[in-house]
């Protein structure tokens, strides 16, 4: 293998998994340092730069970055439970044990006269405005409701998600000199485009939920409803009953939700009825466990057929007995297995089997394309649209994801804004900011913790049942106390503090690879990268983790490291002689909107001492 | 050196021997020797081929002497039987350990201070007694705990850290131990635990008294240019006369060599040494031929390592002294005392 260039920035990112994973690419163990160290406020703007909603997402999110968590992986035949970091309750701790943060917001720019319409308040829509308002643009945001927050604020049941935090998260942007124009749902693209606006960020969310028409579904449509529409009425108060017996039709996260609304709003018999596997759901594994810790069962394999009444009331549901088939090509239908159909009996149903994009108020004749899943035509990496000034972030870009898929949507939306009203190329992205740094302070001593947990993962404590189903409103979760936010911390494995090898340093006295708890140091002959994994001293067989080659040493050999479970306990630094093996703190953080996103001015008195 | 406990998470794919422990559980305490030390390798070494044979750790006693090498035994087997006698006197202790309780493995390990200077008339005596041991010397060449004094062991003519030529004569280990009647005696270095292990593994499974001397620099006080204890040194001069497959009685054998290439040797315990020859003509069970070759090559600056001897049909002290096959601590009232009838046996013999 050819030497591994640490000089790509890539390389190391790609080390610090959860970091790599999150699409805003949050400095995931920089901020848990901090909550270890009490430094909460700290630990909240690490994230706050980075994906705007700590608080919101603390609670919602649908954290990429915990399944591929190293912890995980490390505690794999070590412990009963591999468990990666309570990394997004964690980033809870930081919100809710943080000081007044108001002064360590961004210090505005004067206005530079150029105005952006933001359509919704969600996160896409109001990432967009942090990180343009500051600069000096003038950021309108349109939402049709009274209070920004998109879905935050009409999808998340209070139980999960309290509306002081949201009132809160949205409150620091619009208090950067955003006009917020509640209740004031766009009706034309046209007519807001001929408003002179510079550029016009699209960040409406997917806001149709998906319709089941079955036989029946007319004739009872009072006693069955679109799950996001029944959330977004809960939340608003609209809604504070339903029947006892519940059928939850879908396996995402929505259904999640819906079902646990119910149980809070009188449903006694709830239940959750999906087409597929259980294992196959798209919700969360974490969201089907609480749904079920609430008593609430999960019916797989049901694929619903009809809708049942007497009198124009809705008496139950018949369901067809479905089995999961796999082609050669892996593609799976589901298929009847020939049981007579199942009636299950119910007073209402909530239907949350997806949602689909809808954009009636886009004018045809507006230049904005669509394509045939009604989806906008869109650039991948600058989502700028058919029409140059018009951009696309969150689900209306590309289909329903989640926040913290908006939130990124929504930084790179504002580099191409910045770039485009600065008339540079929106498809020139700029690079990251990276730094690398040694952690030495000591013979034996780091900037960081480097003495490996051997906590299992903590868990959250809970409200007690009773209260919890009672009132809607109680949160469910209570978040980590101090002492436990510490210890939980502590488990993280530090991975973006690397090691570093400095191959002509080296006297090849395997100190290193004696020490390494986890074997992932070996000094071999080189070989092409298969050959290699099987002759290392344990085996690499993770074939997602690189691994880490140095330049031939004097003996001819080469020295490989196995990223894969390596715990950044600096041992191998510890008991390097020679300092070959340092421990190196790296941080990224992926550049936003504002000067270092735009080509370097040529500087004009430079030039002229040049002359 | 760390002041961190080794955390003790270890690769998911980590394997349990026969008796059903992990490599990791023939660890001992964290080292204290100097990062990058030599001795922390050939603790490694020890730990591997103990895995390998399948060694209860209960079933090893480990003895050393004083000195940087002899806090070593601290550092691996932490399960095992300890002993850190005075300087130099850990072949005595041994013997006597050995003579009280015949079935434990037993493992000296030492310097080449406590083995060459202060202990070298223990060493001397251990080995034509033939105890049954693995005699460990790690060899550095120098006194690293009282800051880099030439050992009994540095070669005339190296120079010291500080710029100073040795003017001594080096005692010779391999040379004695080969006179004295070592019936395994081999040489190897710290920075090569391909061949380390499987000698380790080769003494173990020897049965009679087996010596190997590891060369292991010290990288505080004899790692520079003109040490001939040094990585470098070793790796430039390093000539390898034979290397050691290992054979279990019922692994097969996977290698085909030409003949004359290999010479088999059946250990006591019923495990082939497979010996692939790496000089022509050296044959590992001529003692004379290789005290010749050791002498000739060391002659010549070379450092000469791998298995330079070995009796297939090695005899212990336990043989010689025709002692009870049983371990003292196991023997019952019956046959400590045996009664009158056979004391006045015994009384009449001596008539």
């Amino acid at each position: 293998m050819q030497p591994t260039n640490i000089a790509n920035p890539s390389y190391f990112h790609k080390v610090v998994d959860c970091q790599w994973a999150c699409p805003a690419h949050t400095p995931v163990p920089e901020y848990i340092r901090l909550i270890g160290q009490g430094r909460y406020s700290d630990a909240y703007m690490v994230n706050w730069v980075s994906n705007v909603f700590p608080g919101i997402l603390g609670r919602t999110c649908d954290r990429p970055c915990e399944p591929a968590c190293r912890r995980a992986r490390v505690e794999q035949s070590n412990g009963e439970h591999p468990e990666p970091v309570a990394i997004c309750r964690l980033k809870r701790v930081a919100a809710d044990m943080k000081g007044d943060v108001s002064k360590r917001m961004p210090k505005l720019a004067p206005r530079n006269g150029k105005r952006i319409a933001c359509i919704g308040a969600g996160p896409a829509s109001l990432t967009v405005a942090r990180d343009l308002a500051p600069l000096g643009y003038e950021v309108t945001v349109f939402d049709g409701e009274a209070k920004a927050g998109g879905f935050i604020r009409t999808q998340i049941p209070r139980f999960r998600l309290p509306e002081s935090v949201i009132d809160e998260e949205t409150g620091y942007i619009l208090d950067l000199g955003v006009a917020f124009k509640s209740g004031q749902r766009i009706e034309s693209m046209k007519a807001l485009m001929a408003q002179g606006f510079a550029a016009v960020f699209v960040g409406c969310g997917a806001p149709r939920g998906r319709d089941l028409d079955l036989p029946g579904r007319k004739d009872v449509a009072q006693n069955v409803h679109i799950g996001i529409d029944w959330l977004a009425s809960v939340s608003f108060g609209h809604i504070t009953r339903i029947g006892k017996r519940v059928i939850v039709l879908g396996g995402g996260n929505t259904a999640m939700d819906c079902c646990r609304s119910s149980r809070r709003l009188g449903g006694t018999d709830v239940k959750v009825i999906v087409r597929s596997g259980f294992d196959e759901m798209k919700a969360s594994p974490w969201e089907k466990e609480d749904a079920q810790r609430e008593g609430i069962p999960i019916i797989n394999f049901h694929a619903p057929k009809s809708f049942e009444h007497s009198n124009g009331q809705l008496t139950g549901m018949k369901f067809e007995v479905v089995k999961a088939v796999y082609d050669e090509q892996g593609q799976r239908s589901l298929v009847p297995i020939g049981e007579p159909e199942v009636l299950v009996k119910c007073d209402a149903v909530l239907i949350a089997v997806g949602q689909e994009n809808a954009f009636p108020w886009i004018e045809r004749e507006s230049g904005i394309e669509f394509d045939k899943w009604g989806l906008p035509r869109l650039d991948k990496g600058t989502f700028q649209s058919t029409v140059p000034n018009v951009f696309f972030g969150g689900d209306s870009a590309f289909g329903p994801k989640n926040i913290i898929t908006a939130v990124a949507h929504g930084h790179e939306a504002a580099v191409s804004i910045d770039r485009f009203l600065n008339g540079e190329d929106i498809h020139q992205r700029p690079d990251p900011m990276t730094n690398l740094m040694s952690a030495k302070m000591g013979i034996h001593e780091w900037s960081y913790d480097n003495d490996t947990s051997n906590d299992a993962r903590f868990k959250v404590p809970w409200a007690k049942a009773e209260m919890a189903l009672a009132n809607i409103r109680v949160e469910v979760e209570l978040g980590f106390d101090a002492a436990t936010a510490f210890k939980e911390a502590g488990r993280c494995l530090n991975c973006d503090v690397q090691t570093v090898f400095t191959a002509p340093a080296c006297i090849e006295c395997d100190a290193c690879v004696d020490i390494c708890p986890m074997d992932c140091i070996t000094f071999t002959a080189n070989g092409d990268e298969p050959d290699l994994r099987t002759r290392l001293q344990a085996p690499a067989l993770n074939l997602a983790q690189d691994l880490y080659v140095s330049g031939a040493l004097k003996t001819g050999r080469v020295m490989v490291k196995d990223e894969d479970v390596c715990l950044h306990c600096g041992l191998c630094a510890e008991r390097c002689p020679t300092g070959a093996w340092d421990m190196q703190k790296f941080l990224l953080e992926p550049t936003q909107a504002g000067s270092a996103c735009r080509d370097p001015k040529k500087d004009s008195h430079a030039l002229e001492v040049a002359a | 050196m760390t002041y961190l406990a080794k955390p003790r998470l270890h690769h998911p794919s980590l394997t349990t021997n026969k008796v059903g422990y992990t490599r990791r559980d023939y660890e001992g305490k964290i080292s204290t020797l100097c990062a990058g030390c030599g001795h922390d390798s050939i603790s490694a070494a020890i730990i591997q081929a103990c895995w390998e044979l399948d060694i209860e750790p209960h079933r090893v006693a480990k003895l050393s002497g004083i000195g940087c090498s002899s806090k070593t035994p601290d550092y691996f087997l932490g399960a095992s039987h300890g002993f850190n006698t005075v300087h130099g006197r850990m072949p005595s202790v041994l013997t006597g350990a050995n003579l009280a309780n015949r079935d434990l493995l037993y493992l000296g390990v030492s310097g080449d201070g406590d083995s060459a200077s202060i202990g070298l008339g223990q060493f001397a005596h251990v080995m034509r007694r033939g105890v049954c041991m693995v005699y460990i010397v790690e060899n550095n060449g120098v006194y690293g705990l009282t800051k880099g004094q030439f050992s009994a062991t540095a070669d005339r003519g190296s120079k010291s850290k500080k710029g100073v030529i040795n003017s001594d004569s080096p005692v010779d280990l391999i040379g004695m131990a080969l006179q004295l009647g070592a019936t395994y005696v081999a040489r190897s270095f710290s920075g090569d635990k391909a061949q380390l292990v499987p000698l380790i593994k080769g003494a173990i499974s020897h049965g009679g008294a087996a010596f190997i001397d590891v060369i292991s620099p010290c990288v505080a006080f004899n790692n520079h240019a003109g040490s001939t204890k040094s990585y470098d040194y070793v790796r430039e001069h390093n000539e390898a006369v034979n290397r050691i497959d290992f054979i279990t009685p019922r692994s097969e054998i996977t290698t085909d060599y030409a003949p004359g290439e290999v010479v088999e040797v059946l250990q006591h315990d019923g495990l082939t040494l497979r010996l692939r020859k790496l000089h022509d003509g050296y044959d590992p069970t001529d003692r004379l031929a290789a005290m010749n070759h050791v002498q000739t090559h060391q002659a010549r600056g070379e450092v000469v390592t791998g298995l330079l001897y070995v009796d297939p049909d090695a005899s212990d002290l336990h043989e010689a002294l025709n002692t009870s096959a049983t371990p003292l601590n196991a023997l019952g009232r019956q046959e400590l005392c045996p009664g009158a009838q056979a004391l006045a046996k015994l009384n009449a013999a001596l008539r």
